[in-house]
């Protein structure tokens, strides 16, 4: 589903490589955290699989796309069949709850009889069915958290990239987002999901994919925040289409 | 293709931007306004010129009693001179150029002055004899009066050889300055106008930048994303264009046809027709001028 190979990227003004030759494989179905220090390449990760940016060296395939080789006229069709959503929501203040999730679907075409069928759907789906006609400001975080998820899954996208979306949450509204994930998860969307949230990652011990100074140093199936030596397993050792060149040399 | 959604946001652009349109639509009012001023003054010029060549005649003035004397050494011009000339006008050298020629005596040509200057004291002091006798020639050709003028400037008896074109050149020379100005001065303000349009573009996408990012984010074609911008400025522009289509038409009708052209009664001036198609011409040029700017503003605003 996500195949990324020897991408390096280097900022122009900057001495150190934000990311030094990482390579990974996300299946599809994964539900992949990445953690790591400010600064340790997640964002710049992210960026590519959203291909707002393109490696220095190296490739990125996302659901069979060349995203270093794909033409700018066709990165619009390629990012309607991805989801993604933010630390900070992202909505649009002068619109309603459905209005939001509707104006997703409006910009790319679909027919005003596809969207009042799918914007109540997955608005119920995310739990805000009374709430539609509310605007952001009149929601709490979580609620507007729920609300850009919708937004991002209404398409019903293969992949959904979350960049911290519990950031800004407190720990209760967190556990339901996080709830709201596993489930789209569970649908069969792949979700990859930047987090500083220690205790996220430790209670639903998914894959951990850690960054340090642009490098993978760590990369642990059913996993914690930090590093375990007896719990957890390594990826190559439970994925025998690991490519040998991933960087496991926290692994001894 | 959603055309409700795109005229929305073209509609919501155009208010937020309630000034700056404003000014956008003025500056290609009158920038366009200058532009159908200019070529109506080309079309003008160019009716006056095929009207008044084909009338323009070379004079070949005879010597008078008051003639300077270095031209006219012999004083009046005596009557072997004159037939001198008129069998030149009649040779086989220069009859095929020449449509027709008449002679005009000194009693004409002091009938011609006092009807032209009735109720002016000068013609008191002008007596018959002053006035030069004239062979009037017209060309099947007016452009050739060269010929005319090099056969017989220096022959004896002639005083001047001269072609009316020549006046007539000063005046349309004044009328091209005039309208090769009012083009200079479009030029610049139309200049303006691009700059205004992509900078009023600009502001009104920054004004829209969290709406264009999650659009960007949730794969909205380059094209879907673009197209209000662009019609933003077209809608602008076309506003003032028709304005400027309209003005121009209007001093057509009530100036040059209502006022001139009862003023002038013997001027062939342009008419409604005229206007009517140099107005397409002026919103075509704003249209394509507005989307042009548009376009370009906000491909840069709005990389990938």
């Amino acid at each position: 589903m996500i195949r990324i190979e020897n991408v390096t990227k280097q900022y122009k003004g900057s001495s150190r490589p934000a990311l030094n030759n990482v390579s990974l494989e996300i299946e599809k179905g994964d539900f992949v955290f990445l953690v790591g220090a400010s600064g340790s390449g997640k964002s710049s990760l992210m960026r590519l699989m959203l291909r707002e940016d393109i490696p220095s060296s190296g490739s990125v395939h996302v659901m069979g796309e060349n995203l270093v080789a794909i033409p700018s006229r066709r990165i619009p069709y390629f990012r309607r069949k991805l989801g993604v959503v933010f630390q900070d929501f992202r909505l649009l203040p002068s619109k309603t709850v459905a209005q939001n999730v509707a104006f997703s679907l409006e910009v790319i075409g679909k027919s005003q009889g596809f969207i009042h069928e799918a914007v109540p759907d997955v608005l119920a789906m995310v739990g805000l069915e009374g709430k539609v006609d509310r605007l952001p400001n009149e929601l709490s975080g979580g609620e507007q958290q729920r609300v850009a998820l919708a937004r991002a899954i209404v398409n019903k996208p293969a992949v959904l990239l979350a960049d911290e979306p519990t950031g800004n949450l407190d720990p209760a509204t967190s556990e339901g987002i996080m709830a709201l994930l596993e489930r789209i998860n569970l649908a069969g969307t792949t979700v990859v999901m930047a987090t500083h949230d220690r205790g996220i990652v430790d209670r639903l011990q998914k894959r951990v994919i850690e960054m340090r100074e642009g490098e993978i140093f760590r990369d642990q199936r059913s996993a914690g925040y930090q590093k375990t030596q007896t719990d957890s397993h390594p990826v190559g050792s439970w994925n025998l289409a690991v490519d040998q060149s991933w960087n496991l040399d926290g692994n001894n | 293709m959603r055309f409700g959604f795109v005229f929305g946001e073209i509609g919501h652009g155009l208010r937020r931007n309630v000034s700056m349109v404003v000014s956008v639509i003025l500056v290609t009012f009158i920038s366009l306004t200058f532009v159908g001023t200019a070529s109506l003054l080309q079309l003008q010029i160019g009716q006056m010129k095929s009207y008044w060549y084909d009338r323009a005649q070379v004079a070949i003035y005879m010597c008078t009693e008051v003639s300077p004397a270095d031209v006219c050494a012999q004083g009046e011009a005596s009557t072997d001179l004159k037939m001198a000339v008129e069998d030149k006008l009649k040779s086989p050298v220069l009859a095929p150029y020449i449509k027709q020629y008449f002679f005009e005596n000194h009693k004409q040509a002091y009938d011609k002055f006092e009807q032209q200057f009735a109720g002016n004291s000068v013609a008191k002091y002008v007596s018959p004899s002053q006035l030069n006798e004239t062979f009037w020639v017209s060309l099947k050709d007016p452009s050739k009066s060269q010929i005319i003028t090099e056969s017989f400037s220096g022959v004896a008896g002639v005083e001047e050889v001269r072609d009316q074109r020549s006046y007539l050149d000063q005046i349309f020379n004044i009328l091209n300055a005039a309208s090769i100005a009012a083009v200079g001065i479009a030029a610049l303000m139309l200049i303006s106008a691009a700059l205004l349009i992509s900078t009023t573009i600009r502001l009104s996408a920054f004004s829209r930048r969290r709406e264009i990012s999650i659009m960007r984010l949730v794969g909205a074609s380059n094209f879907y994303i673009q197209l209000p911008f662009i019609l933003e400025g077209v809608v602008a522009a076309t506003v003032g264009s028709l304005l400027a289509a309209g003005a121009v038409i209007s001093v057509v009708q009530f100036f040059v046809q209502g006022y001139l052209a009862t003023k002038l009664p013997f001027t062939n001036f342009v008419n409604l027709n005229d206007a009517l198609l140099v107005s397409p011409v002026l919103v075509g040029a704003g249209i394509f001028l507005s989307a042009i700017a548009s376009g370009f503003a906000i491909r840069r605003y709005l990389r990938i």
